[in-house]
């Protein structure tokens, strides 16, 4: 091993308590950076996929269509007044290539075409407002995950099937293999189209569940006489948080009415936002504390050591050599605090996911550190740690050989 | 001639330079060592016999006057090959608990080869054992520096400061502490090196006892050299008692 190293790793032993004590100081600041940091992500990622239900993360629907006025507007002798055009139900124009484009899309990891609709719900004298919601059962899942939140039955949508929210079906009194009708603004009330529901899904929210039919896509044309044709679609992206620029670049592409999750849910994303300011300050926080605690026990180390500094410069070690030997003392402390930190991280989180459950036993929501949070908080341990020797090791370099052996 | 170990020619310290209380410590002192003397340096308390061992020693610089080591001037060379110097042609033994605690004897002694030369070799490793068996500490290799008494500690002290065959060994008070039969032995050490080696010694002293064992004796007295003759009476000096 090198002077340096040796050194370094003697004095640390040496120091004993302190070291423990810095280190400790080290682990908890580590610790809990990365645990918030872990904590804060997930119950994000957990709180949009919640909140967001059966929004996609980015949504494509036709242009709006405007009404376009004969007259100039540029004519000073005319003040046209032009109400806006009622948006009819329409497709999304060659749906089918683009939807293959978007597979392409490296951004993008699903996608899924969607019919939706509005239509009554009926048995006997029961009738409820619902939206249709014509999928492919397969891209849906994809994006949705809808299979984890059936709550009884399968999620199966062939011609005559249909799969309901679970409040909607305890308002109509109706069960997995009971029927219901599906009155649209096409049927009428006097030809409605049957349908046997094949599950029951629960979509975390009561409205939504009070209001949620899925039917197959080609149903779905039927019902709302679009055939051929699709009103939306959904996509599902890498990133949850990179929805604005992909939806930029696809609006520019496409030319279609495309919306990110964040403009549906401004609010949302103002919280959002706001939390992950609060974790940033806790962390900067937490981080100072650290440096200076580490400073300040290395400033004491160089003290009592002032003696065997000047020795080991008698001896031959340059001023630089001794700058090194507490940079090292720092990123050393920094390193070993770090990584005790990422296991008593991991360690909380698991405690935290088996103490705090949902009222039916299931943990809270999945807490996953990426790997890179451990990593980052080694190297950045390690940086800071540099950091905080700073000082100390230049006051150690600068000591006066002569002045510190005569102590 | 051959060239004089170190040659010192009117070189004067002074303390806080520039300000109201500067003091001169050294006033133009002229001194040679030739390669395996074995010199004391007397003189009252306060005559500035550690500022001049600190100079010779590198670890101050003198504020006037010529440092030559091994022909070299030293004010000439910059700090890197100042600290070289340091390591590889002084050997420091200081009047006390000036061992590294955190070190094991050893571990102490291998120290300035650490600095000097890198990480430790197995040869370096086992010189370093044999060094502190010549100044008899075989049996205390791994002891740290607590667990040893001072005689024992200011051994280990000799063996790091020969541990490099250094051509110049420095000694400040090197029996300081220590009662009158150590200090023999401590001594007898000393000489036993120099005649063995050939490693030139310096050793301040104020014992009278101990100066006139040695082959050479300069006496300072406020910051100037009043003495510097040879001592006849040394001749018996290097038998060991």
């Amino acid at each position: 091993m090198h002077f340096e190293l040796v050194v370094a790793l003697r004095f640390l032993r040496e120091g004993r308590f302190q070291t423990w004590l810095i280190i400790g100081g080290t682990t908890i600041g580590v610790a809990v950076v990365v645990f918030i940091t872990a904590l804060v992500a997930a119950s994000q990622v957990n709180m949009i996929r919640r909140v967001l239900g059966t929004t996609a993360h980015i949504s494509i629907l036709p242009p709006e269509e405007v009404a376009r006025p004969q007259r100039s507007a540029a004519d000073p002798t005319v003040l046209p007044r032009v109400q806006a055009r009622a948006q009819r139900l329409r497709s999304i124009d060659q749906w089918q290539p683009l939807m293959e484009a978007l597979d392409r899309n490296p951004d993008i990891l699903a996608v899924s075409p969607l019919v939706a609709g509005p239509a009554f719900a009926v048995r006997g004298d029961a009738s409820r407002s619902v939206t249709v919601s014509g999928i492919d059962p397969v891209r849906f899942n994809r994006i949705f995950a809808i299979t984890d939140k059936l709550a009884a039955g399968e999620f199966r949508v062939a011609p005559g099937e249909a799969v309901i929210g679970a409040v909607l079906a305890a308002d109509l009194g109706i069960g997995l293999g009971d029927r219901f009708n599906l009155i649209t603004e096409r049927t009428g009330s006097a030809a409605p189209d049957a349908f046997t529901v094949t599950g029951l899904v629960d979509l975390g929210a009561r409205e939504a569940n009070r209001r949620a039919v899925y039917v197959g896509l080609r149903t779905a044309q039927a019902l709302f006489d679009l055939p051929g044709g699709v009103s939306e679609l959904d996509l599902k992206i890498t990133d949850l948080f990179d929805a604005d620029r992909v939806a930029t670049a696809l609006r520019a592409q496409t030319g279609l009415d495309v919306q990110a999750w964040m403009s549906t849910f401004e609010q949302l994303m103002t919280a959002i936002n706001a939390q992950t300011i609060t974790n940033r300050a806790i962390r900067a926080f937490v981080v100072i504390v650290v440096v200076l605690g580490i400073a300040s026990v290395l400033v004491v180390s160089v003290v009592q050591k002032r003696r065997e500094i000047g020795i080991l410069r008698a001896m031959g070690a340059s001023r630089s050599a001794i700058q090194r030997v507490f940079l090292l003392q720092g990123a050393i402390v920094a390193l070993t605090g770090s990584l005790l930190g990422c296991l008593l991280a991991a360690s909380w989180i698991a405690v935290f996911l088996h103490l705090i459950r949902n009222p039916d036993g299931t943990p809270l929501f999945p807490v996953e550190v990426d790997a890179w949070v451990y990593i980052s908080a080694a190297v950045g341990a390690v940086v800071f740690g540099l950091l905080a020797a700073a000082v100390p090791a230049r006051h150690a370099a600068e000591l006066d050989p002569a002045q510190a052996i005569r102590m | 001639m051959p060239v004089p170990l170190i040659e010192l020619s009117g070189v004067c310290k002074s303390y806080g330079v520039g300000t109201e209380v500067e003091t001169e410590v050294l006033h133009g002192i002229d001194l040679t060592i030739a390669p395996g003397e074995f010199l004391a340096l007397i003189g009252p308390s306060g005559s500035g016999k550690t500022t001049l061992l600190n100079l010779i020693g590198l670890l101050e610089p003198p504020t006037a006057g010529s440092y030559r080591f091994e022909g070299r001037e030293t004010a000439q060379l910059g700090d890197g090959e100042l600290t070289r110097l340091r390591a590889v042609g002084l050997g420091f033994v200081f009047q006390f608990h000036h061992l590294l605690p955190a070190f094991t004897a050893t571990e102490n002694v291998l120290m300035p080869g650490l600095i000097a030369l890198g990480p430790v070799t197995a040869a370096r490793r086992e010189a370093a054992r044999e060094v502190l068996r010549a100044v008899g500490l075989g049996d205390r290799l791994d002891y740290l520096p607590g667990k040893l008494s001072g005689g024992q500690q200011q051994r280990v002290a000799i063996a790091r400061a020969l541990s490099l065959a250094p051509p110049l060994v420095l000694a400040d008070e090197p029996t300081g502490n220590l009662d009158t039969h150590t200090t023999d032995d401590i001594f007898a050490l000393l000489r036993k090196f120099n005649a063995e080696r050939g490693t030139a010694f310096l050793v301040v002293t104020h014992d009278p006892r101990l100066a006139r064992r040695c082959d050479r004796i300069v006496e300072l007295v406020d910051g100037r050299i009043t003495r510097d003759a040879p001592n006849p009476s040394s001749a018996d000096a290097a038998t060991p008692d």
